[in-house]
């Protein structure tokens, strides 16, 4: 595993929570628990006053309309590609990936993560769905993964590890956790369910213990 | 759109969570109302989370009067191909055979609505029989807490749609927000009283004076018309913010579109508002809610 990510001087790191859109709440309650300060991001002066970020879930169209709109697309890719450490979740995983279908015409993302993302791979939200989705990395127990017209990882590089796929009968299934060096991203939404695990594991992530 | 490898019997489509889920994802954006593909295409560039697919926006159904109904399927189809953003769509209260049709033709998310022509004098659908989510609109918590027994994911103030009156919407928040706050102030015994007096089951209003919120996200519609009217909204507590006929029967739609995703946005920052409330153009015109008969009100609609 690429492990470029340098440990931090400061004991209690800044994690902002991206905030154009989307379950934003539900992610400074998952992390509030957890000894980190936390931040709302919505502009790049904020960016600049954070140590990592979370890239919640919502509509990633949205999203990255609104990250072009409001001047923090280039001041993310700077950041991303200086090896701020980030997690995304459905959303923000598309906004991680490198390269994206089924996005609409000129849909920008962060990018950082070298994986090609299907967006909405699972179909709309008559088809969203749960199930147990074993987790690399944060235990045995399975996570209870809620997908949300969740996109999945059609493809990854040689640098991306994966850290979970979704159960089922075909092929090996699908690609729905993934994590390159102090980027992760999941297609489901830990923030919905209370299991604090991967939120734990970005936090190593940040402070330089995993 | 691309099958999946993964509806196998261990997965599970339309649980409660899957349903809330949906609907907290919706957070902290603006959802428009849009009676054709070319509106739809305008509200997606504007930054709207979602778009609510109509055949009449409500200032038309008011002025049209008759019985409003769920639109034709071609034109929701004409939508859902239109935009990548996700569709929601109304039936009347109590009219399941709408709702069964509307899941049946893939829309995201079903509204419940008082807009149009009540179907049922008594009973509500019963949600949880849907795998698509429901929003409700509610004018108190008692009405708020029976929605969610019943199904709903999603909860939105009423107002008084198609007015471009933001008072109702207010009135409606406040008195949400209020009554929550007074749930938590009481004590066990109390929480029973209460439930009865709500006409809500004793276990969400046992929930709600827990959490201190409702347990699914709480939305703002109704008279929304100006940047400002959105930010209000969100300083009253809505999560997101629905646009009926605000934004279609304003001068500048695509501007003021955008101008109402800004504040929603930056619901804390007077500067940002008054940038994005200059030059908008005409606003809709509005209706003083004095002038309208009880028979023309939409928000007592709903038991």
């Amino acid at each position: 595993m690429n492990r470029r990510v340098r440990p931090f001087l400061t004991a209690r790191p800044t994690i902002g929570v991206l905030a154009l859109q989307g379950d934003v709440a539900e992610h400074l309650h998952v992390l509030e628990q957890m000894d980190v300060r936390t931040a709302k991001v919505l502009g790049p002066d904020q960016l600049d006053t954070v140590d990592a970020l979370v890239i919640p879930g919502g509509e990633s169209t949205t999203m990255s309309k609104l990250a072009v709109r409001y001047g923090l697309l280039e001041p993310l890719r700077k950041r991303v590609g200086a090896g701020m450490p980030a997690y995304g979740t459905c959303a923000g995983m598309i906004m991680l990936a490198d390269r994206l279908l089924g996005g609409i015409d000129g849909q920008e993302t962060i990018g950082g993560i070298d994986m090609t993302v299907r967006r909405n791979a699972f179909g709309r939200q008559t088809e969203s769905f749960e199930a147990a989705v074993p987790v690399e990395g944060v235990g045995e127990e399975p996570f209870d993964a809620v997908f949300i017209r969740a996109p999945w990882v059609e493809s990854v590089g040689p640098e991306v590890t994966v850290l979970g796929r979704v159960p089922g009968p075909d092929e090996a299934g699908r690609i729905v956790a993934v994590r390159q060096g102090g980027l992760m991203a999941t297609s489901f939404h830990p923030e919905l369910t209370g299991d604090a695990r991967i939120h734990r594991l970005f936090v190593d992530i940040v402070k330089g213990h995993a | 759109m691309a099958t999946n490898a993964s509806n196998t019997a261990d997965n599970a489509v339309g649980t409660q969570r899957v349903k809330r889920g949906m609907a907290e994802q919706l957070k902290n954006g603006v959802i428009m109302d849009v009676v054709t593909p070319e509106q739809a295409k305008i509200a997606e560039d504007a930054g709207a989370v979602a778009v609510m697919a109509l055949e009449r926006v409500p200032a038309d159904i008011r002025k049209d009067g008759g019985v409003a109904r769920m639109s034709d399927p071609d034109m929701i189809d004409g939508i859902v191909e239109a935009v990548s953003i996700p569709v929601m769509a109304k039936v009347r209260i109590g009219h399941l055979v709408e709702a069964q049709v509307l899941e049946h033709l893939g829309v995201d998310f079903i509204d419940e609505s008082e807009v149009l022509t009540p179907a049922d004098e008594a009973h509500h659908i019963d949600k949880w029989a849907f795998t698509v989510p429901f929003v409700c609109g509610a004018t108190n918590l008692g009405e708020a807490l029976r929605r969610i027994a019943e199904g709903a994911a999603m909860i939105r103030s009423k107002g008084e749609a198609g007015t471009g009156n933001v008072v109702e919407a207010t009135r409606h928040m406040r008195s949400i927000r209020a009554e929550i706050r007074r749930l938590g102030t009481l004590d066990e015994a109390e929480l029973f009283g209460a439930a009865k007096e709500l006409r809500a089951p004793y276990e969400i209003v046992k929930e709600v004076a827990t959490l201190g919120k409702l347990p699914v996200p709480l939305f703002s519609a109704g008279g929304v018309a100006t940047p400002a009217d959105a930010a209000l909204m969100r300083q009253l507590g809505a999560e997101s913010v629905f646009v009926g006929s605000g934004i279609f029967k304003s001068g500048d739609p695509a501007k003021r579109a955008d101008a109402i995703v800004q504040a929603t946005l930056h619901y804390e920052d007077p500067g940002v508002i008054a940038r994005v409330s200059r030059g908008l153009g005409e606003a809709m015109v509005g209706i003083n809610l004095d002038d309208l008969k009880d028979s023309e009100r939409y928000a007592g609609r709903g038991w």
